[in-house]
C-alpha cells in the first residue's frame, strides 16, 4: 500500500490532525537528508534539528525520529531496550509507532523489516533490507578526551585520534587491560571513529561487514550516524592487547546458551545469582 | 697556505654614539704548510684582532683572507659562508685564546675527548687513552682529570684549554698567548708539544708576550707597527 | 653539504594588513605595530637555512618575533606569507613521496598542505619544547602516556614496544624509571621539562624546536636541562632550532645565531662572532646588557 491510498483511507480515523507518523514531511525530509549523508559518510555525525518529541529527550528521541521519518505501513516493527522486548520502555514506543504510522510489530527478529533498540543488537544475524536503528545519548566518541566539539570535528576531520588512542593505553598500563565495557570505540570504513552507542562488547563485531543497515540518532544531542551494510567496523586495538568480547562462566539458567550475551540476576529471596540471556527473543525462541 | 692581505678591523661601537675603535690595518703576511708565524707588536697593536678576524670570531672589515682548505680548495675566510667556515672550523681549524672559553660542568677529560671523538672517528677507548696521555704530559694531576676545568688555577685551565685544541691535530693552529699564566716547567712542555704537531703537520699563526719564547718556537716573524 | 630546512620570506601578521605594513615597521621605526592599519607584524620575511646536525640560534626580546619563528615552522600558525621546504633525502620514503615538489630535491612548501599533512610532517619529522611544560605535556597522563602520545601520533600500535621506548628515553633524559607512570603534574619544574624533552624525541626527529626551554627555571635545574640537551644534540645530532631571550644558553647550545628585533633579523652570524663582535647597534646594546 502506499502513502497515498494509506492516507486517503485513514483521514478520518482516530489520528485526525496528524500526519502520518506523527513527523510532519517537511521534518521527515530533512531527517532523511541527513540520513541520506550519514549513509554516504560511514560514521560521520551528521548534526540535524531533532524536533520536539511526545517523549523527553534522553528517552529514545533520535531514535524514534529515523523510525518515524522511515517507517512505510507495510513495515513490520520490533523494539527492544536491553535485548528486551517487553520493558516499559520498549513497549510504549512500540505502541505509539504502531498507533501513529499503524503497522504490525513483531518480537522475532528474522520477520521484523525496522528494529529499534537500546543498547543491544540482536543475537540473531540480520539480514540485507533490515534496518536496525539505534537510540544513542552520546554521539561523540572523543568527548572522554576532549570537551570541547570545535576541537573534536578537527580531530574527526584530520583523523587527529592519538589522544583517543592515548586514553585506551593509559586504561592498559593502569589495568593491564582495557577498562571500558559499553561504548567501545570502533574505527568506521578506515577513517571515522565513531562510538556505537552503549552496547556491549560482545555486540560490536556485529557491526563489521554486517548485511543490513546500522542507523544511529542522538535526539538530545542532535546527531544522526550510521554504518551502512558492509562496511568495516574495528573496535580500537593493540597489536599486543587484542578487543576482546565478555566472556561468561556459565550457560543462560533458561535456554542454556554459551553463544549470547547474559544478563546477571540476582535473586532478592536469597542472593543466589542466575545468567539468562539479554536478548529475550533468541531465548524465547530457543525453549520453544 | 694561508695569506692575508690588507686586513682590515674597526669596530664601530653604535651604543656608545657610533665611537670607532680601530682594531687593525693594512695586515699582509702569508705562511706556507708546516710554518709557524707569530705575530709580534705591542700590547694593542692588534695581534690578537687578526687571529680573531682568521677565526671569524671577528667579522672581517676589509681585506682577503685567503685559506686553502682540504675540502674547499683556496676560500676567502673573510667572506665565505658561514656554513663552510664552521665546517673548516669542525675539520682543519683551531683556536686557542687566552682565557679558558669552555663549556661548563664538563670533566677536563671529557673536554679533551671530545674534538678527537668528533673529528678524529676513533673509538671511544682510543679517544680516552689519547686524552690521558695529553693531559698527563701536561701535568694535570690524575685526580683532577674527572673534574670541571672551572675549578682549576689559571695554569691549569690554559693546559686543559691547549690540549683540548691541540688533541684532534688541527690542520691550522691559531694560538692566542697560549703561554700567558703557565710557569716555565709547564712552558716547556706546551713548546714541546706544539713542535711536536708542527712536524706532524700542522701549521701555526701564534701570539707570544715572551719574545724568547718567539723565537724559540716560531720559523717566522710578523712585526705589527 | 646541503640545507636539511629551508625558510624563506617567513612573515606573520596579525590584523587585517595593508600594503604600508612592512615599510613602516621594523627596528628603525621602532615599532612593529603597523601606523596605517595596525596590524602587528609579528615577523617579517625571515630567511634561514638549518643544516643537518646545526644548531640555529635565534635571540631577541619578547615580542621580536622569535616565538612566532617557532609556531610557524610547528604550524600551530598559519603564515601570512612565506615558504618553508625540507631535503627529501632525509624523510620516510613514503613521505618524501607525499611531499614531492615535480624533480626537486627538496619538498614542497610545507605551509600549502593541508592541516592533516601539515600533523602528518609534524609527527613524523618534528620535535618540540616549550618553556611552559602546559604546553607540551598532558599533565593528567602518565610520563610514559606523554610520550606514547607522539609514538601513537605517528602509527605505533604495540603497548609493550611504546613502554619500552618510553622508558629509554626517560632513562635518557634522567628520569627514574620508577616514575614512569606518574603524570608530571607530580614533577619539579625541571623534571617536567626533562619529560617534555623525552617526548620531542620519541619519534626520532628531523628538527627539535626548542622555545625558551630553560626560563623560568632555577639556576642549577637550567643547567642540568642544558648540559641534557647539550649531550643529546650530541649523541644524536640532532638539528634544533633554539629561541631564547637568554645569550647564555645561546652561546652554550648554538653554533649560528639570527638576532630579531621587530619582527625583523637584524643581524645573523656565527654565535661566538655575534657574541665578540656584533654589528648591529641593538646586538651589540643586547651583549652589553649580560650580567
Amino acid at each position: 500500500m502506499n502513502l497515498q491510498a494509506w492516507r486517503t483511507q485513514h483521514q478520518s480515523e482516530s489520528l485526525h490532525g496528524y500526519n502520518f507518523a506523527f513527523l510532519d514531511d517537511s521534518a521527515k525530509k530533512e531527517i532523511r537528508r541527513s540520513l541520506l549523508k550519514a549513509v554516504a559518510i560511514p560514521g560521520y555525525q551528521v548534526p540535524f534539528s531533532s524536533q520536539e518529541m511526545p517523549v523527553a529527550r534522553g528517552w529514545g528521541t533520535g531514535g524514534l525520529q529515523i523510525t518515524l521519518s522511515l517507517i512505510l505501513p507495510e513495515d513490520i516493527l520490533k523494539v527492544i531496550d536491553q535485548g528486551c522486548d517487553d520493558s516499559v520502555n520498549a513497549v510504549n514506543i512500540k505502541k505509539f509507532v504502531a498507533k501513529v504510522a499503524e503497522v504490525n510489530s513483531t518480537t522475532d527478529t528474522q520477520a521484523a523489516t525496522l528494529i529499534q533498540t537500546r543498547h543491544r543488537i540482536p543475537e540473531e544475524p540480520m539480514s540485507e533490507g533490515q534496518i536496525l536503528v539505534l537510540q544513542v545519548p552520546y554521539p561523540e566518541a572523543l568527548r572522554e578526551v576532549e570537551p570541547s566539539e570545535l576541537e573534536t570535528r578537527r580531530m574527526h576531520a584530520e583523523g587527529d585520534y592519538a589522544r583517543m588512542w592515548l586514553y585506551l593505553y593509559e586504561d592498559i598500563v593502569r589495568y593491564g587491560e582495557i577498562s571500558i565495557s559499553y561504548r567501545y570505540p570502533v574505527t568506521v570504513n578506515d577513517h571515522y571513529i565513531m562510538d556505537p552507542s552503549p552496547i556491549p562488547r560482545w555486540d560490536v563485531p556485529k557491526l563489521h561487514m554486517s548485511e543490513h543497515l546500522s542507523l544511529f540518532g542522538a535526539g538530545r544531542e542532535k546527531r544522526i550516524y550510521a554504518i551502512p551494510p558492509y562496511t568495516r567496523v574495528e573496535p580500537l586495538e593493540f597489536e599486543d592487547h587484542k578487543f576482546r568480547i565478555e566472556q561468561f562462566p556459565v550457560a543462560c539458567s533458561r535456554c542454556g546458551s554459551c553463544n549470547s550475551y547474559l544478563d546477571e540476576i540476582i535473586s532478592d529471596v536469597d542472593g543466589s545469582r542466575q545468567y539468562f540471556c539479554s536478548d529475550t527473543d533468541y531465548c524465547d525462541k530457543r525453549c520453544a | 697556505m694561508l695569506r692575508v692581505e690588507n686586513l682590515q678591523k674597526n669596530f664601530n661601537v653604535k651604543i656608545l654614539g657610533d665611537k670607532h675603535i680601530p682594531g687593525c690595518h693594512d695586515i699582509s703576511f702569508q705562511l706556507k704548510a708546516g710554518q709557524f708565524v707569530s705575530l709580534s707588536g705591542p700590547s694593542g697593536a692588534g695581534k690578537s684582532t687578526i687571529l680573531k678576524c682568521i677565526y671569524r670570531t671577528y667579522l672581517p672589515g676589509s681585506g682577503h683572507i685567503w685559506y686553502d682548505s682540504a675540502n674547499y680548495g683556496v676560500v676567502d675566510l673573510a667572506t665565505v659562508s658561514e656554513r663552510i667556515l664552521l665546517d673548516i672550523r669542525n675539520r682543519e681549524m683551531a683556536y686557542v685564546s687566552q682565557f679558558l672559553n669552555v663549556i661548563p660542568r664538563v670533566s677536563a677529560l671529557d673536554l679533551v675527548m671530545e674534538p678527537i671523538l668528533t673529528r678524529n672517528g676513533v673509538s671511544y677507548q682510543e679517544a680516552r687513552e689519547r686524552a690521558c696521555h695529553l693531559l698527563q704530559r701536561l701535568q694535570i694531576p690524575e685526580e683532577l682529570f674527572e673534574a670541571y676545568p672551572a675549578t682549576f688555577s689559571g695554569g691549569e685551565q690554559q693546559r686543559v684549554n691547549i690540549a683540548r685544541a691541540v688533541s684532534w691535530k688541527p690542520r691550522l693552529l691559531l694560538l692566542d698567548e697560549p703561554t700567558a699564566s703557565l710557569d716555565v716547567k709547564s712552558i716547556d712542555r706546551v713548546l714541546e708539544l706544539l713542535t711536536e704537531l708542527r712536524q706532524q703537520g700542522t701549521t701555526m699563526v701564534g701570539i707570544f708576550h715572551d719574545p724568547e719564547i718567539m723565537k724559540k718556537t716560531a720559523s717566522h716573524i710578523y712585526p705589527l707597527q | 653539504m646541503e640545507a636539511l630546512l629551508k625558510a624563506r620570506r617567513l612573515s606573520k601578521i596579525f590584523g587585517p594588513g595593508c600594503s604600508l605594513c612592512n615599510e613602516s615597521t621594523g627596528p628603525d621605526f621602532d615599532t612593529n605595530v603597523c601606523p596605517h592599519c595596525h596590524s602587528v607584524v609579528a615577523c617579517n620575511a625571515v630567511d634561514f637555512d638549518l643544516y643537518p646536525g646545526e644548531v640555529l640560534g635565534i635571540v631577541g626580546e619578547s615580542g621580536s618575533g622569535k616565538s612566532t619563528l617557532i609556531k610557524l615552522a610547528h604550524f600551530e600558525w598559519s603564515a601570512t606569507d612565506g615558504e618553508m621546504t625540507l631535503h627529501r633525502s632525509g624523510l620516510p620514503a613514503a613521505l618524501a613521496e607525499l611531499l614531492a615538489d615535480k624533480a626537486d630535491q627538496y619538498t614542497c612548501n610545507l605551509f600549502g598542505l593541508s592541516q592533516f599533512q601539515q600533523r602528518q610532517v609534524r609527527n613524523a619529522l618534528m620535535g618540540i619544547v616549550y618553556q611552559n611544560p602546559l604546553l607540551g605535556l598532558r599533565m593528567n597522563v602518565s610520563s610514559g602516556g606523554n610520550i606514547a602520545e607522539r609514538l601513537l601520533g605517528a602509527g605505533w600500535r604495540h603497548i609493550g614496544k611504546m613502554c619500552d621506548r618510553a622508558s629509554e628515553l626517560l632513562e635518557k633524559t634522567e628520569i627514574p624509571i620508577s616514575r614512569m607512570d606518574e603524570p608530571p603534574k607530580n614533577f619539579s619544574g625541571g623534571m617536567q621539562q626533562r619529560v617534555q624533552i623525552a617526548k620531542a624525541l620519541s619519534n626520532n626527529p628531523l628538527l627539535l624546536l626548542l622555545d625558551e626551554v630553560t626560563t623560568g627555571l632555577d639556576l642549577s635545574v637550567q643547567a642540568r636541562v642544558l648540559d641534557l640537551i647539550r649531550s643529546l644534540q650530541r649523541e644524536f645530532q640532532l638539528s634544533m632550532l633554539v629561541v631564547s631571550h637568554d645569550l647564555g644558553v645561546i652561546n652554550l647550545l648554538c653554533n649560528r645565531t639570527m638576532v630579531m628585533k621587530h619582527g625583523r633579523v637584524v643581524e645573523s652570524g656565527l654565535t661566538d662572532q655575534i657574541l665578540q663582535d656584533p654589528q648591529h647597534g641593538y646586538t651589540q646594546l643586547l651583549v652589553a646588557s649580560q650580567l
